[in-house]
């Protein structure tokens, strides 16, 4: 009679256990990590750092942080209101900041319809829709996005140029890559896939017979969608543009590859300065301010998500 | 309650209406006229068609066949959101998202031109009333017991002033104590409202409880018989009726000499005069329980008699069904008040008994 029970209990302890030893593993001891080592002094040595925290020759531990990095982007925050002044951090996140609300909001009005879509259809059609939308991660993402570089180059060469030119519509070829057009296709292209499943997720649950109903009572199609369909689906259009803006801001692939190299992303800043600039106190102080300015509105939008008006468990 | 049903004319025709799913004829080319302020009650097992019939009404399915006219005007035409009809569905389908107040607001919403606000918010009081739900305005449908959706889902099916209100199933998610005290409620608040009903059901006694005339669907979406809920259960027209309406004994065979000679019977039954069938046809007599009467010794001047055991015995508080097994083997049933043996002891299981009935107990059915 015991052994089991004691079985139970433990099964129990480490399924509960497990996500907070994963957190703890993966995310706030590295997280630590990334703090020392923004607090930390610069050194022309491997790695190009001195931890502020050191052990002193009479066995104290010794806390001397150095706060350079974070003075720097306070700073920049202070020049805020003068114009001209040189802001290359505020500067690259304000970029990035743009660019991931922009695909957001792109990524969620294609991916609205496309949810909404593939909810509607039949039941045996539905899961090779969703295969469909699944299918690009099949490859691998640097090579969607060589893909992209081929199709959009703006030489004669590149594959939609040729197509335009063939078809006699264009003389000369489109400067269709290495600007931000290029770039917001390509992200949208990429995190389009994360919106719509969300959306999806929430969008097959709707039931139909409310949409019945509110036809019945008199409701037109479009006052449907917006006072049936929206609001049942808001849990979703939340989640759906998280899954999309949060990995967007740090991303810096695309707008590297795609991008003409004159927009500078937070993401390519961090790279810069862990790389040929050997800044590493730098770039962590960065990434620790990144990650803080993102968990400021995850938790908003949580409790915004959860006080929506379709918010039903 | 003799004040259900009797207005004048034909307010809803449905005209040969067909439904048809692929391969399956939901509908079957049904025709029916609903009088005005009338309770009328669509009665059928279990997907039989029932609620693809309202829902024709209602305009959420296109017809394969046949038109539908309501107050001399066609709906063939109207999408859902212009037809004059409001449905209470099955499953009450309140909008989770609102409160009470404004799920039942939310038909008065769509009217053009608009109505003021404070119209609205008025009528939203008058419905919440009629169904004593005011205390519940503010709540979200999740925060009410299944009585209180139900009621909610009424008013809300009630603010638009409908022409012709559809209930489908009103009560079946309801548990059955709740359900009966409901069903008059119902009844008293429609007829108090004066909307002409159509209830959709496949509980006999909700039908027959709650409406003036009954129209009972075969399996196959065919509309069998109408008429009030005495009518289909004195005079089934069809054996299916006759089944499907309360109980009954089905003795099948060919008339011979005014008589039915069914083959596991020594004598051919007697039949009522009245719309007896040729001589030769194939018929069915059915004989209600509770004109069976059962005995110990048998009787003078029965029209038709026959020996049996008692086989099993239901004891149902105001009477009892006794199952009798006659010498061909076939059982029937005969429903015995149990006051009705007084002094005498009750015959038990095994017991040698009689039955008998009299020939207009007995309904003759051709098909
Ligand atoms: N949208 C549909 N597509 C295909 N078949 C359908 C559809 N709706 C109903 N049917 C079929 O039509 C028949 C009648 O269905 P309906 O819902 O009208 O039955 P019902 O009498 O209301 O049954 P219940 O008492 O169970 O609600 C059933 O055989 C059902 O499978
Ligand atoms: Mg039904």
């Amino acid at each position: 009679m015991k052994l089991p029970r004691l079985f139970l209990l433990r099964g129990r302890f480490w399924a509960g256990f497990l996500p907070w030893a994963w957190l703890l593993l993966f995310f706030t001891l590295p997280f630590a990590l990334i703090v020392d080592v923004s607090l930390s002094s610069p050194e022309l040595s491997v790695p190009p750092y001195v931890s502020p925290l050191s052990l002193g020759p009479d066995g104290q531990l010794h806390w001397s942080p150095d706060a350079t990095p974070y003075r720097r982007l306070r700073d920049e925050l202070g020049a805020l209101a003068q114009p001209g002044a040189d802001r290359p951090y505020l500067a690259a996140w304000g970029n990035s900041l743009g660019l991931a609300a922009l695909t957001t909001a792109v990524c969620l009005v294609i991916g609205y319809p496309f949810a909404y879509q593939i909810a509607r259809s039949a039941e045996v059609s539905r899961q090779t829709l969703l295969m469909l939308v699944m299918l690009p991660f099949w490859t691998s993402f640097l090579l969607r996005v060589y893909a992209w570089m081929s199709l959009l180059d703006s030489s004669e060469v590149g594959l939609i140029n040729q197509a335009l030119l063939a078809a006699g519509w264009i003389e000369e070829p489109l400067p269709l890559l290495y600007n931000s057009g290029a770039v917001l296709v390509g992200m949208v292209y990429s995190y389009l896939p994360f919106m719509v499943l969300p959306l999806y997720a929430h969008l097959v649950k709707l039931d139909n017979r409310l949409l019945e109903a509110a036809r019945d009572l008199g409701a037109r199609p479009a006052v449907i969608f917006l006072s049936i369909t929206l609001p049942l689906s808001w849990r979703g259009i939340v989640a759906g543009s998280m899954m999309v803006f949060i990995p967007a801001v740090g991303e810096f692939v695309i707008p590297d590859l795609l991008g003409g190299g004159d927009v500078m992303m937070i993401g390519r800043r961090i790279w810069d300065d862990f790389g040929p600039n050997q800044d590493w106190p730098m770039a962590a102080a960065v990434a620790v301010v990144m990650v803080l300015l993102l968990i400021g509105p995850i938790m908003l939008l949580r409790r915004h998500g959860r006080a929506a008006p379709g918010s039903l468990r | 309650m003799e004040d259900r049903g009797d207005a004048q004319g034909d307010y809803l025709r449905i005209e040969g209406a067909s439904k048809r799913f692929g391969e399956t004829l939901a509908v079957a080319s049904v025709t029916l006229a609903v009088r005005e302020r009338e309770i009328f009650a669509l009665l059928g097992a279990s997907g039989c068609g029932k609620s693809t019939l309202l829902r024709l009404v209602a305009g959420l399915e296109t017809p394969t066949t046949g038109r539908i006219v309501l107050d001399g005007e066609d709906l063939s035409a109207l999408p859902p959101h212009r037809r004059p009809t409001n449905m209470m569905f099955q499953s009450y389908a309140l909008f989770p998202h609102l409160t009470v107040a404004a799920n039942v607001a939310f038909g008065l919403r769509q009217i053009r031109p608009h109505m003021a606000p404070k119209q609205i918010a008025e009528r939203v009081d008058e419905m919440l009333d009629l169904v004593q739900m005011q205390a519940y305005a503010g709540r979200r449908p999740h925060e009410l017991s299944g009585g209180q959706q139900q009621r909610v889902a009424l008013a809300r099916s009630l603010a638009r002033h409908p022409k012709l209100l559809l209930l489908d199933e009103p009560l079946s998610a309801l548990d059955k104590k709740i359900r009966q005290r409901t069903q008059l409620e119902l009844v008293r608040l429609i007829q108090r409202v004066g909307v002409t009903c159509i209830l959709v059901t496949h509980d006999q006694e909700e039908a027959m409880t709650m409406a003036g005339r009954i129209g009972v669907m075969s399996p196959k979406g065919e509309l069998l018989q109408v008429g009030t809920p005495d009518e289909v259960y004195e005079q089934p027209a069809c054996r299916y009726t006759a089944q499907f309406i309360g109980e009954t004994n089905l003795l099948g065979g060919r008339v011979t000499g005014g008589r039915l000679r069914c083959d596991d019977l020594p004598e051919p039954l007697a039949l009522a005069e009245a719309g007896r069938p040729a001589d030769g046809s194939e018929a069915w007599l059915s004989v209600r329980p509770e004109r069976v009467r059962l005995s110990r010794t048998p009787v003078d001047k029965a029209d038709n008699q026959a020996p049996g055991t008692v086989d099993n015995i239901a004891y149902l508080g105001s009477h009892s069904d006794y199952h009798v097994r006659l010498a061909g083997g076939r059982t029937m049933i005969a429903s015995v008040p149990c006051a009705r043996w007084g002094e005498d002891t009750a015959p038990v299981r095994g017991d040698a008994v009689w039955l008998s009935w009299a020939a207009p107990d007995g309904v003759v059915l051709t098909r």
